[in-house]
């Protein structure tokens, strides 16, 4: 009885919002939770376009993607807000997205010309251990350390799918071999990014695939400095979160002010201390007090999105077979 | 005994039990008809194949073996807080997944006080990351669970027989060759089954403490074809796989299984005699002090760390408990109105047909299913103002093999004993179910109810797919907490979690067996 109750009440309260035009984001799940960005852009955006914005959360960026392609043009979406650089190339191919005419001045550590995605936050992977520790400072001096390391599969984690392109992008070739150096580093492979940072907090192994900005989080949040990210000298692999917009939208003005206000500083300002990242677009107020304190590694690396694709397949094999002797 | 005048009919069962057979059928379908292109299964697919089979079949046999002393060890021990460590014995089976992984690391973990005690006393750190990790970790889980099906086993002896025993003079061996092993020929290979059917669908246990990519069990290669490379062919195929090599060991089992009770008694509360010698109390001590050390450590350690935060967690955590507790008592509703013409059918015949079509919606991918809904319901309506009742929908699926195995023993002992004389007195159908069927079931009833509420309580499952941010259940906060690195916050939800599974389990499993007096 009481859950229909319940059900009768979010029936009634759709109903009630119907009249005004309403603006349907897909994100991913970390991002409509109470504790992500979700909340503050709804409530920011409403204030201003007289609409209701409607996020529906669905797994991750990957997740995202499968399930736009489930609903292909048919989908309610509006605006997808969320995939990579490493899924942009499958997104566009997908044929759903429409072009876009945002301007912006990033501070990206690319130029950013892309005329179907809008980036609205960036971060470099890095691997984040106890302050104060003596970690190595690339993957070579790891491979040959005994510190453990906890990672996430790439099959089934974005950060996962960074280290895989990341060891790539810094060794080609040779990176079969760094992966053989790290497998005996490897305490374990985790589905997500989630379990594998839980367990370091447990203190499972000595570093942990994470982000640069992980540390800002326990800083900022929790007053707790010591957490730190190690520097590679090799250069870190970045990823940047885009949006799209969808070709089928029947909204296409609210999704066009949408855009512009997720590069605003409105937008931009609720992102580092509630998705931990950098913003696309640095507020006029600067960054959060805290984020000067980051890990700021020497060279930014990318796979080209065009090759992302093919790059990926051939390096997860050389992974599996690496790790599975 | 087909062809025996019943008073109840099976035909409800039958149409249920093909009901779900299609549904899943047809989810399957779903998927497949919107595959793209298909390949074939890679040498990674099946090294994932031959895992999955591996580690499910020892971590089976030895849960089920385990569980034969300890089960034995309750039977015939009576001593103040027996019926609180029957109880706990639901426990571990029932957390969720997360809660149990860290659990278990507390103890047995790199840091854990297990290693902290071996470097210590001058020994090698214990390492659990690894093959070996995944079949610990399944015991754990299982073990309880094999005990309980089991201790039902030993339940449905009548007393009569034991006492018989003791005028023979028989021994503990006697006992064993005569009553307990016929018993459990017929309740261990069930048993067995039911846990095979939950290691393999396995994947966050798998993967967490496997160490690595020699530890892919098959719902993480189906994983890899949906999100990484979109190939919904591929993925329905392994889902298809994975269904039809865990039916066929289930009816390699079920078919070594007995069928023969031990006809009926006056219910008097069971007692064996002749078991108090040094040696077999010895044995039960052991039995029983192992297994519930075993459970409490890990859990104890877990719950000390996460119990502060339980009173500040944040006010969305409380809506989801709320959320949760709704689904679950629907979805047990749902499971034994379900289970319960299921059990009938199957006590009737032989009835592995019927068991297994239960048995489909567990050891089907729950990302396979969750998809193929997706894909039926998406049209139609939009996905996440249904998806709640989605959840109780699967997540009863999910407890309904549990449930029929539960069950399916006790109708068919209820049957042979009082079939005939039900029908003679004209008792048949709803009067016999009322009068006869659900007083005897009691016992089981409750115990199934309390697995199904709690399972529903902690799956995380199909929400994920259909998730909407206004209507999360608390597995599903707990991810989210998680994901916000709000580790800690995120293991007191996980105690919350525990203490409303353990909760419902606890209070429906005491209610059915206060009413057996078992």
């Amino acid at each position: 009885m009481k859950y229909l109750a319940f059900a009768a009440g979010m029936m009634t309260a759709t109903i009630a919002v119907a009249e005004t035009p309403v603006l349907t984001v897909y994100t991913y799940d970390s991002f409509v939770s109470d504790w992500g960005p979700g909340p503050a852009v709804e409530e920011a955006f409403e204030a201003t376009c007289g609409c209701d914005l409607k996020f529906v959360g669905a797994g991750d960026g990957a997740a995202l993607l499968a399930r736009l392609r489930l609903e292909g043009a048919r989908s309610d979406a509006d605006v997808v807000l969320g995939l990579d650089t490493n899924l942009m190339a499958a997104a566009r191919d997908s044929g759903l997205f429409a072009t876009h005419s945002v301007t912006a001045d990033y501070d990206l550590p690319i130029d950013w010309t892309d005329d179907t995605f809008v980036p609205f936050d960036w971060g470099y992977f890095a691997f984040v251990h106890e302050a104060g520790k003596d970690v190595p400072s690339n993957f070579r001096a790891l491979a040959d350390s005994d510190t453990k390391i906890i990672i996430q599969d790439p099959r089934s984690s974005t950060p996962g799918l960074g280290l895989l392109l990341w060891v790539k992008e810094a060794y080609g070739d040779q990176a079969p071999a760094i992966w053989s150096g790290l497998s005996d580093n490897i305490v374990t492979v985790t589905k997500g990014w989630s379990e594998a940072y839980g367990l370091f907090l447990e203190g499972e192994a000595d570093m942990v695939l994470s982000y640069t900005t992980s540390p800002a989080y326990h800083l900022i949040a929790e007053e707790d400095a010591s957490k730190a990210a190690a520097v590679f000298d090799e250069g870190h692999y970045m990823q940047i979160e885009v949006a799209g917009t969808l070709s089928a939208t029947d909204q296409p003005e609210l999704v066009a002010r949408f855009l512009d206000f997720m590069v605003s500083d409105a937008f931009q300002s609720i992102i580092p201390t509630t998705n931990w990242m950098y913003p696309a677009v640095t507020p006029e107020d600067g960054l959060p007090k805290g984020f000067e304190t980051l890990a700021k590694p020497p060279r930014a690396l990318m796979v080209p999105v065009d090759q992302a694709a093919s790059v990926r397949d051939a390096a997860l094999a050389e992974w599996l077979t690496a790790l599975s002797r | 005994m087909a062809d025996r005048a019943q008073p109840l009919s099976g035909r409800s069962g039958t149409v249920i039990a093909i009901a779900l057979a299609v549904a899943v059928a047809v989810t399957f379908a779903a998927v497949a008809g919107r595959a793209e292109a298909t390949v074939g299964l890679s040498a990674a697919d099946w090294a994932a194949i031959r895992f999955t089979l591996m580690q499910a079949l020892a971590s089976a046999f030895i849960s089920t073996a385990l569980a034969i002393p300890v089960a034995r060890a309750l039977a015939r021990r009576s001593f103040v807080g027996r019926n609180a460590i029957i109880t706990l014995l639901g426990a571990p089976f029932i957390l969720p997944v997360v809660v149990a992984v860290m659990a278990l690391l507390s103890v047995f973990g790199r840091n854990g006080g297990f290693n902290h005690a071996m470097v210590w006393a001058g020994f090698e750190p214990f390492q659990i990351y690894g093959a070996h990790g995944v079949v610990i970790a399944h015991v754990f889980f299982n073990l309880p669970l094999a005990t309980r099906l089991l201790l039902q086993g030993w339940f449905s002896i009548p007393s009569e027989r034991f006492r018989l025993a003791a005028q023979l003079g028989f021994g503990p061996a006697e006992i064993w060759r005569v009553i307990e092993f016929p018993m459990l020929a017929r309740f261990a290979p069930g048993a067995f089954a039911v846990i095979l059917s939950i290691c393999v669908t396995s994947f966050a246990v798998a993967l967490t403490l496997g160490g690595g990519p020699r530890a892919t069990t098959i719902e993480l290669a189906i994983y890899q074809a949906f999100r990484f490379d979109f190939d919904l062919g591929r993925a329905a195929l392994l889902g298809l796989i994975q269904i039809t090599m865990t039916l066929a060991i289930v009816i390699a089992a079920l078919g070594l299984s007995r069928q023969d009770g031990f006809g009926g008694g006056l219910d008097r509360p069971l007692t064996i005699w002749g078991v108090n010698g040094v040696g077999p109390r010895v044995l039960d001590g052991v039995a029983i002090t192992s297994v519930v050390l075993g459970l409490l450590v890990p859990l104890a350690s877990y719950f000390g760390h996460a119990l502060p935060g339980v009173l500040r967690l944040p006010e969305a955590v409380w809506w989801a408990a709320a959320a949760s507790v709704s689904v679950a008592l629907a979805s047990t509703a749902l499971t034994i109105s379900l289970a319960l013409p299921i059990a009938v059918r199957a006590a009737l015949g032989r009835g592995t047909a019927v068991e297994l079509a239960g048995l489909v919606g567990l050891v089907a991918s729950p990302l396979v299913i969750g998809t193929g809904l997706f894909i039926m319901i998406n049209p139609w309506i939009d996905p996440a103002t249904l998806a709640l009742p989605v959840t109780v929908v699967v997540n009863a699926l999910m407890a309904l093999p549990f449930a029929a195995r539960v069950l399916i023993p006790a109708v068919r002992d209820c049957l042979a004993s009082y079939g005939r004389l039900g029908v003679s007195l004209g008792l048949t159908g709803m009067a016999f179910v009322r009068v006869v069927l659900l007083p005897r079931l009691a016992g089981r009833l409750g115990f199934c109810a309390g697995l199904a509420a709690a399972l529903s309580m902690g799956d995380l499952g199909v929400v994920v797919l259909f998730a909407d941010p206004e209507t999360a259940t608390l597995p599903l906060q707990m991810a989210r907490l998680m994901g916000a690195y709000r580790m800690e916050d995120a293991a007191s939800a996980g105690l919350l979690l525990t203490f409303l599974s353990f909760g419902a389990f606890a209070l429906f499993d005491g209610l059915g067996r206060r009413y057996a007096g078992d």
